[in-house]
């Protein structure tokens, strides 16, 4: 068998045989109980040339209408930033993504170093003091912020917005059952938390309130008042939030969140079909050694150098075993490399500049709406995201704006009966003028 | 390399207000303050630290780090359990087609047709290697994919009304990631110990099993790099007792085209698409941790499922006693489009090569270094093999002092001190893309470092001597947590 990946010759393969002291390879396993051995080869395709592979794979991704060659309005969680172009030559480098785990500190103080630094902008970002190495992704993360609040309350309770991301409640749901933890949904009204509703299912057998910041449909939560409610129960705070809006809005821990945590996809990570993405997950300092996941730290080597290492290592499964609290092992280290690299690009100015054109963007899309007659509905104070009632169903109006170079937006439909014909439109930094009147005379049309 | 010598900043170190290093989109309409749109209370008052620098300052900043770390394209990586094999380069190429990296999870099933075909066909692919009768490609990682597999196996003895089985079995030697997902996913941990031939002990198997038994977890071979040869007495020992078989797919790499879960009798196998199937480990992740089934507990898989319906490929939601998602959306799917096309690149008969050359690597070294570190279990190993460093820590030299000395070399250590059941373990995988040559420098360094602990204990205790920082001190990290930057009080 030759193969461009695998340099065994037949003159090594003789010599180590001998080596071992055996005359065939087959005879390595023999320990294989002759019942179960499975003979012969897989009925899979047949291996393709380089060519032949690179031909193949183009011509199945061309059968997807990709967010290059058509204008996006669909965000729902995933958003169509820009990306620069220096985040793919850094994550690139192949010491960072054929690297694993840096268990071997003294020889991954790159990789070390940059999720110590990544860690320092997600706690700039949500204004909390401590942030970890980085979750699976946003929906992940506010499940295990779930799981932190009831085993630090030791209560089983959790109550979270109908305003929440739909699949991130699944996901909730799904690990609540794994705990015997109840969930409890709080209605919305006029597109955000129904505070009278929270505060009527506020408890003091309520572990944790999570709520999304800026929320589903776009609008941003009244965290004041949601705070209040959350501590006067003495349950903890946890915002699922767009990090990439908080370069202009009040970051959550101001408000006294107790946890922070969501996707930093809008960071450098393209969409790929939804994963993978890269959970953040931030916290105040005295749930410091609660927090799941990796923590990177600083210290000092003998010489009394500068240098970081995986630390407070005890929270962790590989020692704590059925101990542990929560079961991640990994990270998504390169794609937090990546919003690492995006967040450096963009610094201080940039994040901030960012933030605030997706909100006048978007707010100008909302008003050439209003103007075009169409029924924004849920107003209020907003990100990039807004709710418009349409009078024909979401699917076929995007079968036709598809047939313009256009993906409209989500189907709210999909995941909240009551809002049939509701399309939920996500405009970012990257749409221009020219998209978004095109955008709004088209759905105009459709509309009439 | 001086370069590398020196301590590189911190980027927050390196900004200088004023830099740049982004290029927005102009605003093109007219500005309106956010004040006129926003509540003040909603507008951030203190900007958020980030640094400002210029794009050839990060590209150096970077750069730089890149410098610090060790990957597999760095130099040998024979990190036992992690399978630090070659990351192809096809791979990261097809990854990042615009029709794969930048499509939205929400578009409508038409428009990703592309996709879907190609995750309905790793699917049938990952039934066909694990022989089992359905997949989810949903679970993010290894440990994610071990949760969910439990998960289902709770959701099936439910539906039976078997609601007492709260126990899983786990072998001393197990991943601590299996003990940890039991008790997320609701259970109990049960361990059964490991025969002085390293295997699961049959008596104490029987001993452990009962009508509380939900499932015995298990990785075959195992974290020794021994293969159960049991499997099937003890598939029938659990199986007898109502409970379930899971496969802790990690050690795939050595069974490929040798014997599948399926075949063994395990009713749910999660596999490692970052390890055997070549996704890159990226520092730590994205993995990627399908999972498959037997018939009897599909009808719990997460939703949806990607399926065929005549021409059309579709996401199938109508799963009742699916027990829900596990992750927002279809799974790592850039990962699985890089596992895919290892798969095709190939093909049936590469891949039994895979697992044929990795084993005959694995038993190579073992046979090697067998003379100068002692071997626990003396029989053949599969993909991997422990030594044992008692000999060397009577000389003073701890299994650590090896690893951190083997830096000096220009080699990643092998995992050490695990599994927990060998004495100062050392656990070593070549996996099948590494040359004769290199496997034959890495024995050297071995047994170089075997005889200076003998001789000259001091080089090896003190060790590593070459690197850009010394051991550091993990007991400060961990008294006085400095976790983020934060810049000097004036």
């Amino acid at each position: 068998m030759k193969h461009r990946y695998l340099p065994m010759t037949e003159q090594d393969q003789q010599q180590m045989l001998e080596a071992v002291g055996v005359s065939s390879i087959d005879e390595l396993f023999q320990d294989i109980p002759e019942s179960v051995r499975f003979k012969g080869e897989y009925s899979i395709k047949p291996a393709a040339s380089e060519s032949a592979l690179l031909k193949e794979m183009t011509r199945l991704a061309a059968k997807n209408a990709d967010l290059k060659q058509n204008t996006s309005f669909l965000g729902a969680g995933v958003y169509d930033h820009y990306i620069p172009t220096i985040v793919d030559h850094v994550i690139s480098r192949s010491e960072f993504y054929t690297a694993y785990t840096p268990y071997q500190p003294e020889i991954s103080q790159g990789e070390l170093q940059a999720i110590f630094e990544f860690q320092t902008m997600f706690c700039e970002l949500t204004g909390m003091d401590v942030a970890n190495s980085s979750m699976y992704d946003g929906g992940t993360a506010i499940a295990e912020a779930a799981m932190l609040s009831t085993g630090h309350t030791r209560r089983k309770k959790i109550l979270i917005s109908k305003a929440v991301h739909p699949e991130t409640r699944d996901v909730v749901k799904t690990y609540a059952k794994g705990q015997y933890i109840e969930v409890v949904e709080i209605p919305y009204a006029d597109g955000i938390t129904d505070l009278e509703a929270l505060a009527n299912l506020a408890s003091e057998d309520i572990a944790g309130v999570i709520v999304q910041y800026p929320n589903f449909f776009g609008r941003i939560e009244p965290l004041k008042e949601i705070e209040q409610i959350v501590h006067e129960q003495k349950a903890m705070l946890i915002v699922s939030s767009n990090p990439a809006a908080l370069g202009a809005l009040t970051p959550p821990g101001k408000f006294g969140a107790d946890i922070v945590a969501g996707d930093a996809q809008p960071f450098g990570i393209p969409s790929a079909f939804g994963g993978p993405h890269c959970g953040y997950f931030a916290v105040t300092s005295k749930l410091m050694r609660k927090v799941p996941g990796r923590l990177v730290g600083q210290t000092v080597d003998e010489d009394g150098k500068r240098g970081f290492v995986l630390t407070l290592q005890a929270r962790e499964q590989h020692i704590r075993r059925d101990k542990a609290t929560s079961n991640i092992c990994s990270n998504q280290a390169l794609n937090a490399l990546a919003a690492s690299v995006a967040m450096t690009a963009l610094g201080k100015k940039g994040v901030k500049e960012m933030s605030t054109r997706n909100i006048q963007k978007a707010h100008y899309a909302k008003k050439r709406m209003k103007a075009a007659g169409l029924d924004v509905v849920f107003e209020g104070p907003s990100f990039n995201e807004f709710v418009v009632k349409l009078n024909k169903p979401v699917s076929e109006i995007n079968k036709l704006l598809l047939q313009k170079g256009i993906i409209g937006g989500y189907d709210l439909g999909r995941s909240y009966p009551e809002l049939e014909d509701h399309m939920l439109i996500a405009v970012t930094e990257l749409r221009t003028k020219e998209e978004i009147d095109t955008f709004v005379a088209e759905l105009g049309d459709g509309h009439e | 390399m001086n370069n590398q010598e020196q301590d590189q900043p911190l980027i927050f170190e390196l900004s200088t207000p004023g830099r740049i290093g982004f290029s927005l989109p102009d605003l093109e309409i007219e500005e309106l303050s956010l004040e006129s749109i926003l509540p003040a209370e909603y507008i951030r008052e203190e900007e958020a630290e980030l640094p400002e620098v210029s794009e050839l300052d990060i590209m150096r900043h970077y750069t730089a780090l890149s410098r610090r770390n060790h990957g597999v394209d760095s130099g040998f990586y024979p990190l036992g359990s992690c399978t630090m094999k070659y990351n192809p380069k096809i791979n990261e190429a097809v990854a990042r087609f615009n029709g794969f990296a930048h499509i939205h999870p929400l578009q409508e099933e038409s428009t990703v047709q592309g996709a879907l075909e190609l995750m309905y066909d790793l699917q049938e692919h990952l039934i066909e290697i694990t022989g089992m009768d359905e997949v989810t490609l949903q679970p993010a990682a290894g440990a994610h994919g071990e949760w969910t597999g439990l998960m289902m196996i709770r959701a099936f003895h439910e539906a039976n009304g078997d609601t007492e089985r709260t126990k899983v079995i786990v072998p001393d030697s197990a991943h601590g990631t299996n003990p940890a997902s039991a008790t997320v996913a609701g259970f109990e941990t049960v361990t059964v110990k490991s025969n002085d031939q390293g295997l699961v002990d049959l008596e104490d198997l029987r001993r452990v099993v009962g009508p509380d038994t939900a499932a015995l977890m298990l990785t075959n071979p195992n974290t020794l790099g021994l293969f159960e040869e049991n499997i099937l007495e003890m598939a029938e020992i659990v199986h007898g007792a109502g409970g379930k078989l899971y496969y802790d797919g990690a050690n795939l790499n050595a069974v490929l085209s040798k014997a599948r879960p399926g075949d063994m009798g395990f009713d749910v196998v999660h596999l490692n698409l970052h390890k055997t199937f070549t996704g890159p480990h990226g520092g730590g992740g994205p993995g990627s941790g399908p999972v498959g089934v037997k018939k009897e507990l599909i009808p719990f898989l997460p939703a949806p499922i990607v399926a065929k319906k005549d021409d059309q490929y579709i996401l199938d939601y109508d799963r009742p006693q699916s027990i829900g998602r596990v992750k927002p959306y279809y799974g790592n799917f850039g990962i699985n489009v890089r596992a895919y096309t290892y798969i095709r690149t190939m093909g049936p008969d590469g891949l039994k090569a895979v697992t044929e050359y990795a084993v005959l690597n694995a038993n190579y070294m073992m046979r090697r270094l067998a003379e100068y570190y002692d071997l626990p279990f003396d029989r053949h190993c599969k993909h991997e093999f422990v030594l044992s460093g008692r000999r060397q820590k009577k000389l003073g030299v701890r299994t650590l002092d090896i690893a951190k000395r083997l830096l000096d070399f220009g080699y990643h250590p092998p995992t050490i001190y695990f599994p927990l059941n060998v004495e100062e373990c050392i656990m070593i995988e070549p996996t099948e893309t590494e040359s004769k040559e290199t496997l034959d420098s890495f024995i050297d360094a071995m047994i170089q470092i075997a005889k200076e602990a003998e001789e000259n204990p001091e080089i090896v205790q003190e060790a590593p001597h070459t690197t850009v920082i010394k051991r550091l001190d993990e007991t400060l990290a961990a008294r006085k947590p400095v976790l983020r930057y934060a810049k000097a009080e004036k």
